[in-house]
């Protein structure tokens, strides 16, 4: 009798390992008082392997784990984005220290790997049973991060609606994967695309309610109006690396796995669900623009404009072409560039100021913090695509895509919703600016937010010091800089999104 | 060489943020003086009838089918030519005054200027859409840190009113860009203006087009019905920011209407000429009776702006080769007098702290250099014979007349009107009786040297317009040549 043992791509699962077994050492050197102080640094040793072990898996095009995922340039682009804005989640968190510390320093970055394991899984998944499975790898651990700042009640609360709404979320689309399964006799994506192509979406009732359910269900996840309300109250109440870590990258892989399952499954079938996907774009754009309108609290303006922001890139998927699948991978990178480098301000400015996260933080910055004022004013412009930004270039993409793909109307939607952008992003510039600084009176979180579970909030420590350090200066710096060069050489990135987009094509 | 001249400004200015401060308001002036001499040998190079030259054309992104694609013709190279000329005064004008964040405001001054001249220089739809954009950020950051707030209105609150309206054109305009580069395509997607004139676009793309550019042209303009955000943003803007913006920003949008529109929608054009030329006509009576209405000066300024373009906008759409040679000459002449009007108002408004007619007067008494360089800025602006500006003007109305006889007939009122306002604002300031509390005092050799420098420059055009003429006859025959049936008689050379 012979046995055929199962062939392992090594190679091709070499990032998931490398995150999986930092994971168990994060966690171990958590526990021993010794080697504590090193977590941080073995988690980036962690994230840098699976960074270069993704770059070296580059324009590689193959089946991992007999069929369940798929390594190509898409899900390696994903991936390198999930982690390089782990990274940067990474640095805004050394000094984060009541999130930090008082869940646990190897727990709270154990979290943020297992995070990150589910997005590369997410993103490489091509079969209904991994996607659910590294969904749900993805979200627990943010679960868990939005509540890690125990002695704020915002932040406990944050964790729980996430997990509530996550939940829902997820329970919606697995529910929706049981009808595709039951509709196509299938849990591959590509056969599930034969499979439904037989008789078509529109003949099997089955399958169409299945699709319905699972736009729903990543709409949660991506935070498409109207199923966005968890969004602004969460982003506002976790601790605000993690805020710029579920911006950038749960977007990211999500999308990922949007453009996956419709492209390669539902593919065949493209004309029954894109106008709805535009419409949804629609909405988002509307909501998310006119819901930032008159926030002060700049994390929850960044969750609404996160919002309006899915809402351009949701455009891309509805098109469903190569040049809008690269529209959608060119615009997410540089939309990781742009918050990122507005959260590193923000961070900086709680940990300064005892405003938090209100616009006023950011009042008077640019007479005499210009380390802190340039990567903010540059985020915001190139937020509202001006040019000289990458953002211009992104917005020039999409809508690109858009006109090719015959949404025209769908662009427009987008220069009407970017007009509307102007009003809020330009009130932050117009802060940093042109208004004084605002002089701190008694800490405001101390009469709204009651002190709970052993911990107070005043006893916050702050840092006037934060914004010179160089963990938050430098990702600022950095990421304003790279929208500022991607904005004039865009070629590079481009060429980058267009190996992205061809893999499914 | 054209990039030498689009880049100049950007570069010095980011050279300045690296100089102490009290120097970098005249690193800037330098700046803008070494652009002026590029722009200068850029005009006195250009050899007519040889189409688009110092060409520079590269791709830009290659997937996206976007050229960095610059050049200079005759449409463009005299408004090349006058924001270099108009920008090194404003520039010096702001070095000789002491300027709260110096660095940054020389900053954003130049990059307004290479944003502008991009915006003329640029030959790639979306080159040209990309510097259109460009050109309110540094004029955002301008008016909104160093305004100053008026009664009912903050300098940041004007300032957002103003980028919210400018760039719901330019945005749609951006859609409007695209499509125009996709719908015309035939397999490669193109975005350069010469390419995309050969290829004929559908008479039902072209309708929407054409108002997505028109639009975005008009409110930049501004024109009537789409200037509701200009007297707010004029009350608020410093003076020498201002007198940039309101010489040269404005012609952008003329500008490209000939450069775009007209070659590109032509059967768009001919259908919504009326409509355009009702436009034009209201912005000129509605410019004309707010100018001799209001008293703030910098509003009668830029009410008088909006009639000057309702003319300019009215020479383009009367689609005859000597319209829109008035339109090109009359937005130099219009960019050469606002501009010293502007600065003679900062300069007025510095000495005595007022900015509006019925608290002002009896200046020329005391201040005799700047009442005989107001009086001409007033004269040449009001179209007095023997100034370029009558040219400019008589070139459009024939052209008028000739396409559209009653609207030349209200058109022609605008000229009347402009001669009363334009008088009423030099005699409220320089005569009747002087006001208690002012002492006149005669404008300072550095000031004097500045705005006498813009009236030279009106009085040279005012003698010899033909210099404008010849070099721009050709294109801009070139641009309208797709209309005009008849050959009428018209005026190819100014009088010499």
């Amino acid at each position: 009798m012979s046995f055929d043992a199962p062939a392992v791509d090594y190679a091709g699962i070499s990032p998931l390992i490398a995150l999986t077994a930092g994971i168990c050492v994060v966690l171990l050197a958590g526990v021993f008082d010794r080697v504590r102080g090193m977590v941080p640094g073995l988690t980036l040793l962690a994230l840098a392997a699976a960074a270069g072990l993704l770059v070296w898996q580059w324009g590689e095009d193959k089946a991992l784990v007999a069929g369940a995922l798929r390594l190509d340039e898409l899900a390696t682009a994903i991936g390198l984005l999930a982690v390089g804005a782990a990274i940067v989640a990474l640095l805004l968190s050394l000094g984060e220290e009541p999130a930090v510390h008082r869940a646990g320093v190897g727990e709270y970055h154990t979290l943020l790997l297992g995070s990150v394991l589910g997005m590369l899984l997410l993103a490489q998944a091509s079969n209904l049973v991994s996607f659910f499975v590294s969904l749900e790898t993805l979200s627990i651990p943010l679960y868990v991060l939005c509540a890690t700042n125990l002695a704020r009640v915002e932040s406990l609360e944050s964790g729980l609606k996430y997990l509530i709404i996550g939940s829902l979320g997820s329970a919606t689309l697995l529910y929706g994967l049981a009808f595709i399964y039951g509709g196509s006799g299938s849990t591959d994506f590509a056969e599930i695309g034969q499979g439904i192509s037989q008789e078509g979406v529109l003949g099997d009732p089955l399958v169409l309610v299945g699709i319905a359910l699972v736009a729903t269900g990543l709409a949660f996840k991506i935070s498409i109006a109207p199923f966005h309300q968890w969004t602004p109250d969460v982003y506002q109440g976790a601790p605000t690396p993690i805020t710029a870590f579920m911006a950038v990258a749960t977007k990211a892989a999500a999308f990922a796995i949007f453009i996956r399952f419709f492209v390669v499954a539902l593919a065949p079938e493209s004309g029954d669900w894109d106008v709805a996907l535009a419409l949804l774009a629609a909405v988002s754009i509307i909501v998310g623009n006119v819901g930032a309108l008159g926030q002060d609290s700049l994390k929850r303006l960044l969750g609404y404009s996160g919002i309006a922001q899915a809402g351009y890139i949701l455009g891309g998927l509805a098109v469903a072409s190569e040049a809008g699948v690269s529209a959608i991978v060119f615009y997410l990178v540089v939309y990781a560039f742009m918050n990122m480098a507005a959260f590193a301000v923000i961070v900086a400015r709680e940990r300064e100021t005892p405003l938090g996260d209100d616009i006023g933080a950011v009042a008077g910055l640019g007479g005499e913090r210009p380390a802190l004022a340039w990567p903010l004013t540059i985020s915001m412009l190139a937020l509202t695509g001006l040019p000289g930004t990458a953002g211009f270039v992104g917005k020039l993409y999409l809508i690109e895509a858009l006109v090719e793909g015959e949404f025209t109307w769908l662009a427009v939607f987008i220069a009407v919703g970017t007009m509307i952008s102007l009003a809020y992003y330009l009130r932050v510039v117009a802060a940093v600016w042109m208004r004084p600084a605002t002089t701190p009176g008694p800490r405001r979180t101390a009469g709204e937010m009651p002190a709970i579970a052993g911990g107070s909030p005043e006893a916050d420590p702050l840092d006037p010091r934060a914004g010179s350090r160089w963990y938050l200066a430098g990702p600022a710096i950095l990421m304003a800089a790279a929208t500022v060069f991607f904005g004039i050489v865009p070629q590079p990135l481009v060429d980058f999104a267009q190996q992205a987009g061809a893999a499914l094509f | 060489m054209s990039n030498a001249v689009l880049w100049a400004p950007l570069a010095f200015g980011l050279i300045g943020l690296f100089l102490p401060s009290r120097l970098s308001g005249w690193w800037a002036a330098l700046g803008a003086a070494v652009t002026l001499a590029l722009a200068a040998y850029l005009a006195i190079d250009l050899d007519t009838g040889a189409g688009l030259q110092h060409v520079t054309d590269i791709t830009w992104i290659s997937g996206l089918g976007v050229h960095y694609s610059i050049g200079v013709d005759g449409l463009n190279v005299f408004l090349v030519l006058l924001t270099a000329v108009v920008w090194l005064p404003a520039t010096a004008f702001a070095a000789a005054r002491e300027q709260d964040r110096g660095r940054l405001f020389f900053l954003m001054l130049l990059l307004g200027e290479t944003a502008t001249l991009g915006s003329f220089l640029a030959q790639d739809l979306l080159l040209f859409v990309l510097f259109f954009d460009l050109m309110l950020v540094p004029f955002y950051f301008l008016f909104g840190a160093w305004g100053e707030d008026r009664p009912g209105t903050t300098a940041v609150g004007a300032t957002t009113k103003m980028i919210v309206f400018t760039l719901f054109g330019s945005l749609l305009m951006l859609v409007g860009a695209i499509a125009t580069g996709i719908l015309a395509s035939d397999g490669d997607i193109t975005f350069s203006i010469a390419e995309l004139q050969q290829r004929t676009l559908g008479a039902g793309s072209q309708d929407w087009l054409f108002w997505f550019f028109a639009v975005a042209f008009l409110v930049k303009m501004p024109a009537f019905l789409l200037h509701g955000w200009f007297p707010d943003a004029y009350r608020v803007a410093p003076l020498a920011a201002l007198a940039v913006f309101s010489a040269v920003l404005s012609k952008v949008g003329a500008y490209g209407f000939l450069r775009v529109v007209l070659p590109l929608f032509p059967d768009a054009t001919v259908e919504f000429q009326e409509i355009v030329l009702v436009i034009a006509l209201a912005s000129i009576l509605y410019g004309s009776v707010m100018a001799f209405t209001q008293t703030d000066l910098r509003l009668v300024a830029g009410y008088s702006s909006v009639a000057q373009l309702g003319f300019i906008t009215a020479g383009v759409f009367a689609l005859r080769p000597d319209g829109a040679d008035g339109a090109i000459l009359q937005m130099v002449n219009h960019g050469l007098v606002v501009a010293p009007l502007l600065l003679i108002i900062a300069i007025l408004s510095e000495r005595t702290g007022r900015e509006d007619l019925r608290e002002l007067g009896g200046y020329a008494v005391r201040a005799p250099v700047l009442a005989s360089l107001f009086l001409i800025v007033a004269l040449a602006t009001l179209a007095m014979p023997g100034s370029a500006n009558f040219i400019g003007e008589f070139y459009i109305l024939t052209a008028l007349f000739q396409a559209k006889i009653v609207y030349a007939l209200v058109a022609s009122a605008g000229v009347v009107l402009a001669a009363y306002y334009g008088l009423r604002l030099y005699q409220r300031t320089m005569h009747n009786r002087l006001p208690a509390g002012i002492e006149p005092r005669d404008v300072s050799v550095h000031d004097g040297l500045l705005v006498g420098g813009l009236v030279a420059v009106i009085l040279a055009l005012a003698l010899y317009p033909n210099a404008v003429l010849s070099k721009t006859d050709d294109a801009a025959r070139a641009s309208v040549a797709g209309f005009a049936p008849e050959p009428g008689p018209t005026l190819s050379r100014a009088p010499e």
